[in-house]
C-alpha cells in the first residue's frame, strides 16, 4: 500500500512508530429499535444501571484527572456528573421509554441530541462548546448500555498508536503513556483541552488532521511525528528507515540528557546559569521539578482564568498559587499577572474584536483598566507569598508610567492586606517582562526602578521585526538570531547589571540549545523554558566554555544578517557537540 | 406559591458555576422551583441543564417561583444567591 502523509498540528513533541488502533468515541451511527410494551420495565432497569455505571465511571475519571492534569482542569469533568444527575436528563429518557416505547439506547440518543442542539444554538461561544460535554455524557451512557463494544482506553495493554476522530478530555486523561505511544486525531485545535492535556502527560500528538483517516485500519503501521506535525500511514521502507534513525537519535539524546536533570547548569570553566521552567498549573510544577527546574521563571496565570467559566475569585487563585509554591519548596517562583488579549481570549471578559489584537487592549493595559480584577489577583499572589519565594511580574509594559501605576497598585493592595491582618512577604520583588521594544531601548531607565527583568523573546521578536508569528507566509522572517534582537538583548542585560538587577529570559529562545552560547555570553542570570527543554539546555551549557562563548558573541555582534549569525552559531554548536 | 424577581448582576452571566450553585441551593429545599426569564421561557430550578440553557446574561431579569412547604425560605435563599452575584465580582 502506498505511503500517505497527513499533516496536522503537532501539539506534543516526539516521534513514535507503531500499530494503529482506531478509536470511535462512543457508539455512532447505529439504528436503535423500539420495544414492545412488555419490555418497558426491562428498559427502565437497563437505563438505571447504565446511569449508575456512568456515574461511577465519571467519579473515577474525576479522581484520575485530579492526579494527571490537576484539580482545576478536572472541573470540566465534574460538570458531567451534574448532567448525569440532572432531573431533565435521564428522567426525560425514562419518559420516552414509557410513553413512546423507545429502547433505552434510542431514548439516550434522542435526549442527548435535543440537549446538545439547545447548547449548539446558543449565542455565546462558551455555551456552544458545552454541547461536547453533553455528547460525552451520552456516549458514556450508550457504551454502558451496549456493553463493551467500546475499547476502554484505560485498559489498553499493548503498545499502540491511537487514531481517533476526536478525543474528549475524559478520553485523554485515561491514556496510559506506557502503552499509548502517541495519538493522532482529526479534530481539535492548538488550545483544545486535549492538546493541553497531551502535553502535560508527555504523549506525542498530532491533531487537526483534516482528511485521510478512513485509510487507516487496525494494525496498520503508523508514524506520529508530534514535533513536525505529521502523521504517516503505511510508511515506505525508506521512510521507516529514516524515521527509525530520527527516533534513535531522539532517544539517544534523551538518555544522554537524562543525567543532567539533577545537575546545575555550569560551563566547563565554572560559569553557572539558573534554569527555570515556564508553567501554567500545579501538575506542570511537579513535572518541572522532575525535569530539573531550579525555579519557576514564568507562571502563566491566564491558564487559571481560561479553565474557569467566569473570573476565578481570590480564594481559587490563592489556592493554586499556594499549591504551586509549596511544590517548589524554597525555589523561586515568578508569577506573571494576567496576560490576556492578543491570541489568548477569555470568553467571559467579552473583549471586543480588534484589528490588531497584539497591539491592542491586552495584558497590563487591560489590568490597569479593570482594576478590581487586577486587585483580586494581586491579593491572591501576595497572600500566597507567605508560603514561599514569590516574585511578581507585569507583562506587556511599554512605558514607565504603566510600570509605576501597576507598582502603586501593588503597594495599595499590600496596605489592604496589612490592615486586614494577612501575612505576606513584605519585601516581595516586583519586576517586568521585557517584550516591547520601547522597554528594551529604555532598559537603563527601567532598571533604576524595577527589581528584575525577564525577557519575553516571543513577543519581543514579533514586535521588533514586525512579524506576525502565526502568518505562514512570512514566518521565515521570525528569527531570534536577527542582529537587531541580539543588540536589544545586549542592551537590556548591560542595563540591568549596571544597576545591579537580576535579568532572566522566559521566551522560546531560552529553550533553544543553539542559543545557549550567546545567552551565556550575554550574561543572563536565568533561563526559563518549557520543562521538556530543561535537560537539553543543561546539557548544552555543560558542553560550553564561557570564554569561547564570549568570543563568539563578540564576533556575532558585528554581523549584519541573521543568516550569517546562524551559520556561525551552527558551526560553533557543532564543534561543541550540540 | 411565592414569586420573587431579581436581576442577574454577574458580568459573566449564568455559566456552569452559577448554574451549579443555584441548582445545589434549590435542591436543599423541598419546594418545587421554577425559573423564568422576561421572555416567558422557563426551566426547572433544580436542573443545571435547564438553568444553563435559559441564556441568562448580565442584566437579565430572573423570576423565581417556589411552591411547597418551605417555599418562603427557598425563594429568599435563591434570590439572595442571585443578589450576591454568586460570590463573583
Amino acid at each position: 500500500m502506498a505511503e500517505i502523509r497527513l499533516s496536522g498540528i503537532g501539539v506534543s513533541e516526539g516521534i513514535r512508530m507503531g500499530k494503529a488502533i482506531r478509536y470511535a468515541h462512543g457508539v455512532q451511527n447505529q439504528q436503535f429499535a423500539d420495544i414492545a410494551e412488555a419490555g418497558v420495565a426491562q428498559e427502565l432497569k437497563r437505563l438505571a444501571e447504565a446511569k449508575e455505571k456512568s456515574i461511577q465511571e465519571t467519579e473515577k475519571l474525576i479522581e484520575q484527572a485530579q492526579q494527571t492534569v490537576g484539580t482545576e482542569k478536572a472541573g470540566v469533568i465534574a460538570a458531567q456528573k451534574s448532567i448525569l444527575l440532572d432531573p431533565t436528563f435521564c428522567p426525560e429518557m425514562e419518559k420516552l421509554i414509557t410513553k413512546k416505547l423507545f429502547s433505552a439506547e434510542k431514548a439516550v440518543e434522542q435526549i442527548v441530541k435535543q440537549v446538545a442542539a439547545i447548547f449548539e444554538n446558543m449565542p455565546n461561544e462558551y455555551m456552544r462548546e458545552r454541547a461536547a460535554d453533553v455528547k460525552d455524557v451520552g456516549s458514556r451512557l450508550l457504551a454502558a448500555l451496549t456493553g463493551a463494544k467500546d475499547i476502554n482506553l484505560a485498559d489498553i495493554r499493548e503498545e499502540v498508536i491511537l487514531i481517533a476522530d476526536d478525543l474528549a478530555p475524559t478520553d485523554t486523561v485515561q491514556l496510559n503513556k506506557k502503552y499509548v505511544l502517541a495519538f493522532a486525531t482529526q479534530k481539535g485545535g492548538k488550545t483544545s483541552h486535549t492538546a493541553i492535556f497531551s502535553k502535560t502527560l508527555g504523549i506525542p500528538a498530532v491533531i487537526g488532521i483534516a482528511t485521510g483517516f478512513d485509510q487507516v485500519r487496525d494494525g496498520d503501521t503508523v508514524i506520529v511525528d508530534g514535533t513536525g506535525g505529521i502523521c504517516i500511514i503505511h510508511p515506505s521502507e525508506a521512510t521507516i528507515r529514516s524515521y527509525s534513525e530520527k527516533m534513535a537519535k531522539e532517544s539517544k539524546a534523551e538518555s544522554a540528557w537524562q543525567a543532567y536533570a539533577a545537575q546545575e547548569a555550569v560551563t566547563q570553566d565554572g560559569h553557572r546559569v539558573e534554569i527555570g521552567a515556564n508553567i501554567g498549573t500545579v501538575a506542570d510544577a511537579r513535572y518541572a521539578v522532575e525535569q530539573g527546574a531550579e525555579g519557576i521563571g514564568l507562571l502563566r496565570t491566564e491558564l487559571i482564568y481560561m479553565s474557569e467559566a467566569s473570573l476565578p475569585d481570590e480564594e481559587t487563585q490563592f489556592n493554586v498559587y499556594k499549591d504551586i509554591v509549596r511544590v517548589m519548596g524554597d525555589k523561586p517562583v515568578i508569577i506573571r499577572t494576567l496576560d490576556i488579549g492578543g491570541d489568548k481570549e477569555l470568553p467571559y471578559l467579552k473583549i471586543p474584536k480588534e484589528m490588531n489584537p497584539f497591539l491592542g487592549y491586552r495584558a497590563i493595559r487591560l489590568c490597569l483598566d479593570q482594576k478590581p480584577l487586577f486587585v483580586t489577583q494581586l491579593r491572591a499572589i501576595l497572600r500566597a507569598s507567605a508560603y514561599g519565594r514569590i516574585r511578581i511580574m507585569f507583562p506587556m509594559i511599554s512605558g514607565i508610567e504603566e510600570w509605576r501605576s501597576a507598582r502603586a497598585i501593588v503597594e495599595e493592595v499590600k496596605g489592604q492586606l496589612r490592615a486586614e491582618g494577612h501575612v505576606f512577604d513584605e519585601t516581595i520583588e516586583v519586576g517586568i517582562m521585557v517584550e516591547v521594544p520601547s522597554v528594551a531601548v529604555m532598559a537603563a531607565q527601567f532598571a533604576r526602578e524595577v527589581d528584575f527583568f525577564s525577557i519575553g523573546t516571543n513577543d519581543l521578536v514579533q514586535y521588533t521585526l514586525a512579524v506576525d508569528r502565526m502568518n505562514e507566509k512570512i514566518d521565515y522572517l521570525y528569527d531570534h538570531f536577527n542582529p537587531s534582537i541580539l543588540t536589544l538583548l545586549h542592551t537590556v542585560v548591560q542595563a540591568a547589571h549596571a544597576a545591579g538587577k537580576f535579568v532572566g529570559m522566559c521566551g522560546g529562545m531560552a529553550g533553544d540549545p543553539k542559543a545557549v552560547p550567546l545567552l551565556l555570553a550575554l550574561g543572563l542570570d536565568e533561563l526559563s523554558m518549557s520543562a521538556t527543554a530543561i535537560r537539553k539546555v543543561k546539557h548544552a551549557v555543560s558542553q560550553m566554555e564561557l570564554k569561547q562563548c564570549n568570543a563568539l558573541l563578540e564576533a556575532v555582534l558585528k554581523m549584519s544578517t541573521a543568516q550569517d549569525i546562524r551559520l556561525k552559531v551552527d558551526a560553533f554548536c557543532a564543534e561543541n557537540g550540540i | 406559591m411565592i414569586v420573587v424577581e431579581g436581576i442577574l448582576q454577574n458580568k459573566t452571566g449564568f455559566h456552569i458555576r452559577p448554574a451549579q450553585l443555584f441548582m445545589e441551593k434549590a435542591n436543599e429545599f423541598k419546594a418545587g422551583i421554577r425559573v423564568k426569564n422576561a421572555e416567558g421561557m422557563e426551566a426547572d430550578g433544580k436542573s443545571i441543564l435547564g438553568l444553563m440553557t435559559m441564556g441568562f446574561e448580565y442584566g437579565s431579569k430572573i423570576i423565581i417561583e417556589a411552591d411547597g412547604d418551605d417555599e418562603e425560605p427557598a425563594a429568599k435563599a435563591l434570590l439572595d444567591l442571585v443578589n450576591s452575584k454568586f460570590g463573583e465580582e
